[in-house]
């Protein structure tokens, strides 16, 4: 090593690094304070995550202890009641019978209630706070380096953070999921509010309209579209991130494809990813469909 | 010079003009001033104290957006604004409902000022006195006809039950009849626009602000929606003020019209003053290439009533030149009596007179002092 150091003092040649006992210093005092930070809060945190898991527990039960052909058949109406489109439901049938046969029934009921969770957590969460950065620039100036941050840190570094302070189990998953599935539901929010037509905005105000007025006639429905594309968005990013959440306890189908990258069990992590896929299919299609269905309207009509 | 008969004529014309005026509120606006930047209040004393729109732009970074607007909207009238692009127009009737702040000066409709409101009065104030029609239609794409002329009802808080009737009287009223459970997206400009207007006079406010409303409609729409307005204000006489660069439209629509020319008011006049005596040459300019013939009237070029002698043939004044011509050739006349409402004599009209005013263009007034 001395032999490429090109006779350069030794500080330009090695990185002049912290030595071991101060950096073991560091990590000693700043995990001691976060861990009893924890311990001291660890009630109020317990109090303020039962509901959430309430929630999940509910949620979980119902669908894995319906029988399947109901949750099937229910499935199906949702996806037509949105999609209105023959062929998505059928798809959607094929998809959830197969998945049935291969034996991932229960798993995967166990991740489809973690992901609509995880959605509907997100849609609330960012909706409100899209809506405020749409309305200050100050807001927005706050919120947009967070979601840059959020959205460039690898999806495996949320997890740190959380299990420290959440530790293990579905609640710490969901509130990684939503941690990571947020950003774009905020982003789109806010930019589809942006962009709302001016002319509209001022004849609202011409009329009259009160702040609230505005927001629900006006800039909610004009930028329906991207609110559409947000929620799309946080869906499919609550399903990748499900498989990654398995790793502080998740269950479902992410477990399975975990077991199988540990055990080197080819078929079973095919068949699992499988079933993930099918599933962000049939929700991104469905969703989609919905999207455009809320958008009769833009249709010019030719006759 | 025959320069002077004419004037008093035309003066007459235009002051006795025995027309029912409703009594209704009439907008005021008084010395505004409009400085678009960062920091407007701190460069008014120079803008007062004379400084331009170029020198404010070029050593101070703002905007001069109106300077020293004095002027007074009839109840009950179509007040045309007019002026090129950048000239200001916009600013100047956001100004009436408040949309924009002024830097200095006041906006009295009522006995109240608009810029002295607070939040809540200036919405009420919106909602109860002033309607808006755009011109990019500004409707709401997701809602249909009926809904979006419902719109301004809907804000007032009036329930459907109350305002969907009242909006199908106006759908009916502007020819939009069928056309009720359409998107916007499905209609023409022209019935775009006659949604615009329908929602603006569904909400029965007595201040009708149109910013180039007709701007975008082609030609022929265009006069057709003219004829719709007019015949709507025969009836409504509301308190218009319709924004138009096409002096055509200014013309025809105008009870009284006020030319913009960067920010500053160059002339205020009926239609007819205005292209028998522009104030200056930007406005001659602009009135040059009118079609005389077919926009002055019969009172605006007679000359004042002579003792005796009083000619048989009767016109009427408010016929438009190329008329009169016409129906003194057909009579073989060469001197006409017109007349005002209820046959009263108003003046004297020379075959000649008509002739020189139809062909002359614009007076120069280059030779005479500004003014006059
Ligand atoms: N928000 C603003 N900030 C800065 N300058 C502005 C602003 N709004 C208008 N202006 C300026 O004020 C002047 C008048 O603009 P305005 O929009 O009233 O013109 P206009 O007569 O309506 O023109 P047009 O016929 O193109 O609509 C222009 O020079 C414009 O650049
Ligand atoms: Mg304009």
């Amino acid at each position: 090593m001395a032999a490429t150091c090109w006779s350069l003092p030794d500080a330009l040649c090695r990185f002049p690094a912290l030595d071991n006992g101060t950096l073991r210093e560091v990590r000693k005092t700043v995990d001691g304070g976060f861990r009893d930070l924890v311990r001291n809060y660890s009630d109020w945190i317990d109090a303020a995550t039962a509901p959430l898991q309430v929630f999940l527990n509910t949620l979980e039960r119902t669908f894995t202890s319906t029988p399947w052909l109901i949750v099937l058949i229910v499935l199906l109406v949702l996806v037509w009641a949105s999609s209105r489109s023959m062929k998505i439901v059928g798809g959607t049938a094929i998809a959830m019978v197969l998945i049935g046969w291969m034996g991932l029934w229960e798993d995967t009921m166990v991740t489809l209630a973690m992901v609509s969770v995880c959605t509907i957590l997100a849609v609330i969460l960012g909706l409100p706070i899209g809506i405020i950065a749409a309305r200050s620039d100050r807001m927005q100036r706050l919120v947009n380096p967070v979601l840059d941050v959020m959205q460039t840190l690898p999806s495996f570094v949320y997890l740190i953070p959380v299990v420290v302070i959440f530790g293990i189990g579905k609640v710490p998953g969901v509130i990684a999921v939503v941690i990571y599935a947020v950003p774009p539901m905020i982003r789109l929010t806010n930019l589809g509010i942006r962009m709302v037509d001016s002319e509209v905005l001022e004849a609202a105000e011409a009329f009259g309209s009160s702040p609230r007025q505005k927001l629900w006639n006006v800039q909610l429905p004009l930028a329906l579209p991207a609110l559409m594309t947000g929620v799309n968005q946080t869906i499919m990013m609550s399903l990748s991130m499900v498989v990654i959440a398995s790793m502080v306890g998740v269950g479902g189908l992410g477990k399975n494809v975990l077991q199988a990258i540990n055990n080197q069990f080819f078929t079973m992590g095919f068949l699992n990813g499988f079933a993930l896929v099918a599933i962000a299919i049939v929700f991104d299609r469905a969703s989609q469909a919905f999207g455009h269905r809320l958008q009769k309207h833009r249709e010019v009509r030719h006759d | 010079m025959t320069d002077a008969a004419t004037n008093t004529a035309d003066l007459q014309a235009n002051t006795d003009d025995d027309e029912f005026v409703p009594a209704g509120p009439g907008i005021e606006i008084k010395n505004l001033y409009k400085i678009f930047g960062p920091d407007p209040k701190k460069w008014i004393g120079a803008v007062k104290g004379g400084m331009g729109k170029e020198e404010l732009n070029r050593k101070h970074g703002h905007v001069l957006g109106l300077t020293d607007i004095s002027l007074s909207m009839p109840p009950g009238k179509i007040t045309v604004i007019m002026g090129l692009s950048g000239s200001g127009k916009s600013t100047l009737i956001r100004h009436v409902n408040g949309l924009i702040d002024p830097t200095a000066g006041e906006i009295i409709c009522d006995d109240a000022d608009v810029c002295q409101m607070s939040v809540e009065e200036l919405r009420n104030f919106r909602r109860a006195r002033t309607a808006m029609v755009f011109q990019k239609f500004a409707l709401l794409p997701h809602r249909t006809v009926l809904e979006n002329t419902c719109y301004g009802l809907d804000i007032q808080g009036v329930p459907r039950a109350t305002s969907e009737p009242v909006a199908r009287r106006w759908i009916d009223r502007v020819g939009l009849k069928g056309f009720e459970d359409n998107y916007p997206s499905q209609l023409s400009g022209g019935m775009q626009q006659r949604v615009g207007l329908a929602r603006a006079l569904a909400t029965d406010a007595d201040i009708l602000l149109m910013d180039e409303a007709f701007s975008a409609l082609d030609p022929l729409i265009r006069l057709d929606m003219q004829a719709v307005l007019l015949e709507l204000q025969e009836e409504l006489q509301k308190t218009i003020v319709f924004i138009t660069h096409d002096l055509d439209e200014a013309l025809r629509l105008g009870d009284r019209i006020a030319i913009l020319r960067d920010g500053r008011l160059e002339q205020v006049g009926s239609g007819q003053q205005i292209v028998q005596h522009p104030a200056n040459d930007y406005v001659s300019a602009f009135v040059r290439e009118v079609n005389r013939g077919r926009v002055l009237q019969a009172a605006t070029v007679a000359r004042p009533l002579p003792q005796d002698n009083l000619p048989d043939m009767q016109l009427p004044g408010k016929i438009v030149l190329e008329e009169a011509a016409r129906r003194m050739i057909a009579a073989g006349a060469s001197q006409a009596l017109v007349v005002g409402a209820r046959n009263k004599p108003r003046g004297v009209l020379n075959v000649s007179d008509v002739l020189t005013a139809m062909v002359q263009p614009t007076e120069t007034n280059s030779s005479q002092p500004k003014g006059g």
